[in-house]
């Protein structure tokens, strides 16, 4: 293959990980602080109908972006109120965000249906961007791209190596301690709720202003699915994520580049892969059963009621 | 904040029985909020969208005819939500029933009888029941997530679907059109009482799955033991049931019901097979299912209210030129408060600083 060509293929697939990454860093987080919140791709569509609006309406992709994150916000927030202040069941919970978020988002973008969209330009560095091959991969990528990776970079530090990474731990892991040194555990789970929201609100963003610029109904397409899918397969490790991520991008490209090849194969049965493919990975990651209770946060879809 | 919740010594019967009430009635003021942001009269456009279609016999067929598939999918949903299985897909489930129960009339035509339509129903729930085995079984021998297994398998029934009314399942005479032969007489569901209106014998169906599983739960060994496992699961290993056998069950059953509706769907209500079968039954049934309070008889009523607002937002769309897409939001909102509400069952609710009971 010509270089040129290898370059777009691997353009491509950044593209298609990236909101895979930015969406299933924020429900990394939530998990973390011991919530789980199924809703992510109802905030992942409010977020892609928010940033295309926002974007259109103001003709500033940047605030687009914004607008996105703060549809995910909101909608996350409408989960942590009944989650966590009045003690709702998560799974139901987290499901009904999604069926909620993606019956707005139909409703609230249907005047945007065929319109065209902004786009959020890619960087350009001159120079730097233009030199052969590396040039663009390193220094022309949309600007989201590079936020991934630092959000990656940021959340694991934060986790790790950092107390109100230990506070966000503790909290996962067994909220009675936690709320025993006098935590606040509901307050550190609506941050980590509010900061996931924020991430699939971002993710939805780079569908409508990157990915394509045009809104579509339902244009997640199960992208949230797959994100809270990753967090799984990542056994709740950023750099983990990052590496699931890119397998899905590049088997989603790779389907699509199949089709556009004329592989002897039914599109539709290409399109299914991705899907099959979570499905065949998550076996793979939770067969070990022992290995899989060690890394999920123990407290990981409990409701929390502070007594006194 | 100004309140807190306070844990109930027993669970309140009032607001067990009120809660769906106080939701519905929670969803009727954001809808009336909804159609005034629109710039519908709330009073005009809750008319249209609740009793309008509850006055004419055609109409309640039409109700019948989409309550049919939610209530079927919903009380199969119920078994499992209860043992803690969360089946999320059985919207691919539905279709996946739709698929196998038309093989018949589309692959052999020429077999029709008596038997095409019961073989077709058999199928179909054969067809729906094996789809939901597989994020059961990989629960069970991997300790997969059968929420994302679940899901996941909804895209790939989608898209086999999609294939099968585009390429190998296409009429040939159907000039190009991505669907299949119209079904012929022997394999379509008849209606009751044709003279009246359309409502077919899937209703009945309906009807007849939500009294068996009722009484499932409520006077069989299997009901007592979903009761068990889903409360604790601990207690349910100590009695010595078998939670694998359980799910695997439980998934057979709900899989086998949102089967049997999907072909009922399709040989009662279309007539064939085209790309898409269902306006999200499938999903539309989890509201179902919370809003009964997972109790099969609970589910039929619910069933029909959520079947009202697919009617009502046909209606609504026509008479008062309002989104369609407002239906989906209505019903994302009535699960937000069925779940709010549901709260008060085993919570009080004390403002902050009251000593009282604490």
């Amino acid at each position: 293959m010509e270089p040129e060509l290898i370059v777009n293929v691997l353009l491509t697939i950044a593209t298609a990980s990236t909101p895979l990454l930015i969406a299933a860093m924020g429900e990394l987080v939530v998990e973390r602080s011991g919530v789980l919140n199924l809703g992510v791709e109802g905030m992942m569509v409010v977020g892609a109908v928010c940033g295309f609006g926002g974007a259109a309406l103001s003709g500033n992709p940047w605030l687009g972006v914004l607008a996105g994150v703060c549809g995910g916000v909101l909608a996350s927030l409408l989960f942590g109120v009944l989650t966590l202040s009045i003690a709702t069941n998560q799974v139901a919970t987290g499901l009904s965000l999604t069926l909620l978020g993606l019956g707005v988002s139909g409703l609230l973008g249907e005047s945007f249906v065929g319109q065209a969209g902004t786009k959020l330009s890619a960087v350009d560095l001159g120079p730097l961007s233009d030199l052969p091959i590396i040039g663009r991969l390193l220094f022309g990528q949309d600007p989201l791209f590079y936020i991934s990776l630092l959000l990656v970079a940021v959340v694991s530090w934060v986790l790790f190596r950092t107390r109100a990474g230990l506070i966000l731990r503790a909290v996962g892991d067994s909220h009675d301690s936690a709320h025993a040194l006098g935590i606040s555990v509901v307050k550190i789970r609506y941050a980590a709720v509010a900061f996931g929201g924020a991430c699939a609100g971002l993710a939805g963003a780079h569908l409508s202003l990157v990915y394509t610029t045009q809104w579509v109904e339902n244009m997640t397409a199960g992208r949230g699915w797959i994100a809270l899918a990753l967090v799984v397969f990542a056994s709740w490790r950023p750099w983990r994520v990052l590496a699931g991520a890119y397998l899905f991008g590049g088997v989603t490209i790779g389907q699509l580049h199949a089709q556009a090849f004329g592989v002897a194969v039914p599109s539709q049965l290409l399109s299914a892969l991705p899907y099959l493919a979570t499905i065949v990975v998550l076996v793979l990651i939770s067969r070990n059963r022992r290995l899989t209770l060690l890394n999920t946060p123990a407290c990981l879809g409990q409701p929390f009621v502070p007594h006194r | 904040m100004a309140f807190e919740l306070v844990k109930r010594p027993m669970p309140s019967r009032l607001f067990a029985a009120l809660s769906p009430l106080i939701a519905f009635t929670l969803t009727l003021l954001a809808g009336a909020l909804l159609f005034q942001l629109q710039g519908v009269d709330p009073i005009s456009g809750l008319y249209t969208y609740f009793i309008e279609p509850l006055t004419e016999t055609w109409s309640l067929h039409e109700l019948a005819i989409k309550a049919a598939p939610l209530i079927l999918i919903a009380v199969g949903l119920a078994l499992c939500y209860l043992s803690n299985n969360w089946n999320i897909g059985a919207e691919g489930q539905f279709i996946l029933g739709g698929i196998v129960g038309s093989a018949l009339p589309v692959l052999f035509p020429a077999f029709a009888n008596s038997a095409t339509l019961p073989t077709m129903l058999a199928l179909g729930a054969l067809g729906g029941a094996c789809f939901a085995l597989i994020p059961a079984y990989l629960k069970n021998r991997f300790n997969t997530n059968e929420i994302l297994t679940s899901l996941m398998l909804v895209y790939v029934a989608q898209l086999l679907l999609d294939w099968l009314v585009r390429g190998p399942w296409r009429d040939p005479a159907g000039f190009g059109f991505p669907q299949t032969r119209a079904f012929g007489d022997f394999a379509l569901l008849p209606a009751i009482n044709d003279a009246a209106g359309r409502a077919h014998w899937g209703v009945a169906f309906a009807v007849i799955a939500a009294l068996a599983l009722w009484w499932l739960l409520r006077s069989t060994r299997t009901g007592f033991e979903i009761r068990v496992v889903g409360a604790s699961p601990r207690a349910g290993a100590f009695a010595g049931f078998s939670e694998k056998r359980l799910t695997l069950f439980v998934f057979a059953v709900s899989g086998g019901l949102a089967g049997l509706a999907g072909i009922i769907e399709v040989s009662g209500t279309i007539g064939q097979l085209q790309p898409a079968i269902s306006p999200g039954y499938g999903f539309t049934a989890i509201i179902v299912a919370f809003l009964g309070r997972l109790n099969p008889l609970g589910i039929v009523a619910a069933g029909t209210v959520l079947a009202l607002t697919y009617l009502g937002g046909e209606a609504a769309q026509m008479s008062l030129g309002l989104s369609d897409k407002a239906v989906r939001v209505f019903q994302g909102l009535l699960l937000f408060f069925v779940l709010a509400t549901d709260t008060l069952i085993h919570y009080q609710l004390r403002r902050s600083g009251d000593k009282h009971g604490a």
